[in-house]
């Protein structure tokens, strides 16, 4: 590596410091830039809650909000992340209250294995908030309304980016739902 | 993956400057398709020069009516804009249909320009490619070519760009906006991405040391009455066999405008001109649409798998066409 790289003050490489902000609290890291997000969330500050799946951004497993919006932090180096808000599955209840969409998966049985389900649960949380942003999906009617029904088409092309090889997608799609209409009901 | 040194520039004067100093250098951005390809050792660069930190993630309008796009606008973002989804609705669709939600909010307007083709023979390392490695051969030739180009293609190469967005662009006009050493200069969509000939490692016509900064579409009202439409193996998340992006401008049943790109089918975004030329002027019904296509694919050449994208192709142009025409302008 040495011999590539030019010695200019620019560059770095072997290792880094990498400061994260991970649920709310800071993480000081020493990393190689080609760390991924996902290797520095499991492996170096030791949450196992965000899945690997495929490490290529086809499975969703990897799902983690930054600033409330989803990633796949397979794709994402974690050199890259720093000074932003990432938020995991470990991160999302409040203390020992479940978050809405925990509780659901819970309820309707939105899971088999549970491999998937830490990326299902962050995919669907930022998804609420870009349904209420009314942000349009690529199955919305009439593109330019901010107003959209939070149908099943809906929900289910909006949630395409998690895949779940057991198949538990009805109990999936109706967890998303409840939850919902529960918040949406609040 | 192989390691690299990586820097973060903060301008676009830099970033040039870190470019042209470092040997096998590459800029970095969102990274869903340059991490992956680094992790399959497809790129191996020596250094990454992270550009998300530069400003340049503002849409704005622009005084007569265009809009700038600046080459760090999400996906995502540029998708949901309110301008975008009045003006020029086949954008807004063609970026939906990409990819996921997750990947749409890490990819960038600039990095999806640059994106690599999705050619299983260019993916494995085991198999010959004149673009991984030039002078190699091209196992898609001989090989499962299902998803493989049918215009403009090559004895060296037949692997389309996996593109949504700039199938749109495309469609539009865009010019694509570069900085470089001293130098700033504006390209034509259509200009920007290259057929393959014998040098299909080369995909766009962006110099080694050119970064881009944004992507411009023109004023286009009767944009407003235009759609993408993708056909592909699953109904979310695939990429095209065929896709189809235009804009229709008829008046008293004759076509006034028309925009037509095809995607999935070539080394770059197609602009339909033949098909255009025989539209523009005419009467708007389905033989003319019919007609159209097919002028449009004379020149096209199917392989052992995908033949069937001929047919595909121009049945998708004529249904698309007679949806916008049905519209007519109000959507």
């Amino acid at each position: 590596m040495s011999e590539t790289n030019s010695g200019g003050r620019e560059f770095a490489d072997r290792t880094v410091p990498v400061i994260l902000q991970i649920n709310g609290i800071k993480h000081e890291l020493q990393l190689e830039p080609r760390v991924s997000l996902l290797d520095a969330l499991r492996e170096y500050v030791g949450l196992t809650g965000t899945k690997k799946g495929c490490n290529q951004g086809a499975c969703g497993a990897c799902t983690v909000l930054v600033d409330n919006e989803r990633i796949n932090s397979c794709f994402a180096l974690a050199v890259q992340y720093q000074d932003r808000e990432i938020t995991t599955i470990e991160g999302v209840a409040h203390s020992d209250q479940l978050h809405a969409l925990q509780a659901a998966f819970i309820e309707c049985d939105g899971f088999q294995c549970g491999y998937c389900t830490p990326g299902q649960i962050c995919s669907a949380i930022a998804m609420f908030e870009e349904f209420k942003q009314g942000a349009p999906s690529a199955v919305t009617e009439h593109l330019a309304e901010t107003e959209i029904e939070f149908s099943e088409a809906e929900i289910k092309e909006r949630m395409s980016g998690n895949l779940c090889r057991c198949g538990a997608y009805v109990g999936i799609v109706e967890a998303i739902r409840e939850a919902f209409d529960k918040e949406a009901a609040r | 993956m192989k390691n690299f040194a990586y820097a973060r520039a903060q301008d676009a004067d830099t970033a040039v400057q870190l470019i042209t100093q470092n040997q096998n250098a590459k800029f970095l951005s969102g990274g869903t398709n340059l991490v992956d390809l680094m992790r399959e050792n497809i790129e191996q660069p020596d250094h990454l020069i992270d550009v998300t930190g530069l400003p340049l993630a503002q849409v704005e309008e622009l005084p007569g009516g265009g809009v700038s796009i600046g080459a760090l606008v999400r996906n995502s973002h540029l998708a949901a804009n309110q301008i975008i989804r009045e003006r020029y609705p086949v954008l807004s669709q063609a970026i939906l249909m990409g990819a996921s939600a997750q990947i749409r909010n890490m990819a960038t307007t600039g990095g999806n320009l640059m994106q690599r083709t999705r050619c299983y023979y260019f993916y494995d390392t085991d198999a010959r490619c004149n673009k991984r490695e030039p002078g190699t051969g091209c196992d898609a030739l001989e090989g499962f070519n299902r998803i493989h180009a049918i215009l403009g293609a090559s004895d060296d190469c037949i692997a389309t760009h996996p593109s949504d967005m700039c199938v749109a662009l495309a469609a539009l006009d865009a010019t694509v906006h570069v900085t470089g050493t001293g130098v700033e200069r504006t390209i034509p969509i259509v200009e920007f991405h290259r057929l393959p000939e014998d040098t299909p490692q080369i995909d766009t016509n962006l110099q080694p040391d050119e970064l881009i900064t944004s992507v411009e579409l023109p004023a286009l009202p009767f944009a407003r009455n235009s759609m993408y439409r993708k056909v592909r193996d699953r109904a979310s998340y695939a990429f095209a066999l065929v896709s189809v992006a235009a804009a229709l401008e008829v008046e008293d049943g004759t076509i006034k405008n028309v925009r037509l790109a095809l995607g999935g089918v070539a080394h770059k975004p197609w602009r339909a001109t033949e098909a255009e030329k025989v539209l523009t002027g005419a009467k708007a019904d389905e033989e003319i649409f019919k007609r159209a296509a097919a002028e449009e694919l004379k020149a096209a050449r199917g392989y052992k798998h995908n033949s069937f994208k001929i047919e595909l192709a121009e049945r998708t142009i004529v249904s698309v066409l007679k949806t916008l025409a049905s519209e007519g302008g109000a959507r």
